[in-house]
């Protein structure tokens, strides 16, 4: 189980810094996507792993950790508003400028004062 | 008092709320409720600090549940300096958004501004290390809508760029409260602070990861170099107005450092011991060297700017590294002027730039009012090189002072790069100012006296600092203490008295 675990949270991390470091913003999304499915299972087995155990004292001989649940909700939450509003930017970049490289040109400062 | 502790989250999220539902399309609505909201925040920041200055640090205890398992504020020195020096600086931006007409060019500047309040606001206060993370995404969404405001391809592209690396900061942030909490089971700061000194041998290893991982996204924030790249694309592209509130932003970096390197990682803390140290200093010697030589090359103003912040981050980063209280005292010292003088010269570059065509610097163009803009160019170099008589001498004095055991390495890359900057003004300075233009200076914006009230005010902040700078660095240097003295800030959270 720990095994299992710890190669799928590697594995999802290595997709993730690969696709992050492509040239166009599409790639780079779903990088960050796979990114945080990453993070969010390890914030998961911080609690450490218990098989068929509830969350709650006194139920039975074991219990799980009832607040890295709470914790992966939170990032969940957050990693997919973060997830729309880059996907809403990159649309915008794409349809202003034509292209999705998500590089800047040299002469991209141009518009500070307007 | 004890209520007023999370007055400064919750007064910007209900303005907001309320701007956004009733107010929508009203500007001039909104400008007055968003100068009230920061106004009363000014008024609370100041109480705020009366009170961690007569009482101590007090914790405020959100739906009464006891301190590890419920989420804390904490309020102390630190955190009401920081909160009052958001709240300043906010009212500036608001009115300089107001005067210059930055506000009306896309819906919702007064609401995200807000929004960035509260988050800034939270992060400064908060006692609960995950809550951290919350305000940080509080206050990235609301400056991911800031920083593309007025719209324009550029400056989206520059937005896609801020945004992926700070969700690549967000996911290191979260792989390291993991960690933590993986090895002690809390994450209220003032519990952890509490438990690590009696962490067993195994679990050591585990918490210098999760302490690199913590500097690496304080370093992101703090544009601390290697991870510096996306402060100049966003700063030079954000409107200028926008990049000046974001001054304080990279601050809350250095803020975090401060409290993690003082509270939780402290300097005898045996799993860590001196590696912040050995971690920081030389990166913000890097930092030094990359904004002064940034600030020599920079072709366009904002860029200049963004490059001086940078360089000033490497003092305020420098100071930090050694995590003492004389050294923080002189930190904190700097934080205040450098988040001034790095709005100030936004502000300048904002001005010059709403005056011309472009902005680049070679080929400058004739502009209106450039005397008087020159002669605020003037006072932000002055601040920001660390000459006579502003305060970013006597900040660079305080850090000199406090590290005299280790002059050939620090104050040789202070004085360096003092130089550098120097050299990078007067060279952009002489190119904008002073160059004979024989072409008549295009219809300006007009005199906008709102505009150049705020960036004059910006500059009566830098001289009371300077002209107050005894009783200052007195009150400074009690806040340092307070820091490397946490007894008072654990008892504040009653850590015994839960179930």
């Amino acid at each position: 189980m720990e095994a299992l675990l710890a190669s799928v949270i590697g594995l999802l991390t290595a997709v993730g810094i690969y696709l992050m470091l492509r040239l166009r913003t599409f790639p780079v999304i779903l990088g960050l996507t796979f990114l945080s499915y990453a993070v969010n299972i390890f914030i998961f087995v911080s609690g450490r792993l218990a098989v068929n155990a509830a969350p709650i004292i006194g139920t039975g001989d074991t219990y799980a950790d009832p607040l890295p649940q709470a914790l992966v909700l939170t990032a969940i939450v957050i990693s997919f508003g973060m997830t729309a509003v880059i996907m809403i930017m990159a649309i915008g970049g794409y349809l202003s400028s034509g292209h999705d490289r998500i590089d800047l040109d040299a002469g991209d400062d141009g518009e500070a004062g307007q | 008092m004890t209520h007023w502790i999370i007055a400064p989250v919750v007064l910007p999220a209900l303005v907001a709320a309320l701007m956004v539902i009733l107010l929508r399309g009203h500007i001039g609505l909104q400008r007055i409720a968003s100068l009230a909201a920061i106004l009363a925040l000014n008024a609370i920041a100041v109480a705020l600090m009366w009170s961690a200055a007569t009482h101590g640090p007090e914790a405020y205890f959100l739906g009464d549940w006891p301190a590890p398992f419920g989420i804390v504020l904490m309020l102390d020195r630190l955190s009401a300096l920081m909160v009052a020096l958001l709240a300043a600086l906010a009212l500036v931006c608001a009115l300089y958004a107001i005067g210059s007409g930055w506000d009306r060019k896309g819906a919702h500047f007064h609401p995200l501004l807000m929004f960035l309040l509260m988050g800034i606001g939270g992060a400064f206060l908060t006692g609960d290390a995950f809550n951290l993370f919350v305000f940080f995404e509080v206050l990235l969404i609301a400056s991911y809508g800031l920083m593309i405001h007025g719209g324009g391809s550029a400056r989206t592209r520059a937005g896609i760029q801020y945004i992926a690396f700070n969700l690549i900061g967000s996911s290191l942030f979260l792989i390291a409260l993991a960690l933590l909490y993986g090895v002690t089971g809390t994450l209220n700061m003032a519990d952890l602070a509490a438990k690590l000194p009696g962490l067993p041998e195994g679990d050591m290893a585990l918490l210098r990861v999760a302490a690199v991982m913590l500097i690496l996204v304080f370093a992101i924030k703090g544009a601390l170099v290697p991870l510096q790249f996306w402060l100049p694309g966003t700063y030079a592209n954000a409107p200028g107005v926008v990049a000046a509130l974001f001054a304080v932003m990279t601050k809350i970096g250095a803020y975090a450092t401060l409290r993690f390197g003082s509270l939780i990682f402290p300097p005898d803390l045996a799993a860590t011991g001196a590696l912040l140290h050995d971690l920081v200093l030389p990166a913000a010697l890097v930092t030094l060297a990359v904004g002064s030589i940034g600030v020599l090359g920079a072709t366009t103003l904002p860029r200049l700017a963004a490059f001086a912040a940078i360089a000033s981050m490497g003092n305020v980063f420098l100071a930090i590294s050694a995590f003492t209280p004389q050294t923080t005292a002189a930190a904190l010292y700097y934080i205040l002027h450098s988040t001034l003088a790095t709005a100030a010269i936004f502000l300048v570059a904002d001005l010059v730039a709403r005056r011309r065509a472009h902005v680049r610097l070679p080929d400058a163009a004739a502009f209106a009012q450039t005397g008087l803009i020159g002669a605020l160019f003037m006072a932000a170099a002055v601040a920001l090189a660390g000459l006579p008589p502003l305060s970013g001498f006597i900040g660079k004095l305080l850090i000199l002072d406090a590290f005299r055991a280790d002059a050939p390495l620090i104050w040789t890359a202070i004085l360096v790069s003092s130089f550098l900057m120097i050299l990078g003004f007067a060279r952009a300075g002489s190119q904008l100012f002073w160059k004979p233009s024989t072409d008549a200076p295009p219809a300006g914006p007009g005199p906008e006296p709102l505009a150049f009230t705020a960036t004059f005010a910006l500059f009566a902040g830098l001289a009371a600092l300077t002209i107050f700078a005894g009783p200052v660095t007195t009150a400074l240097t009690t806040t340092a203490g307070g820091l490397y003295a946490p007894e008072a800030y654990i008892a504040a959270n009653r850590l015994g008295a839960g179930p």
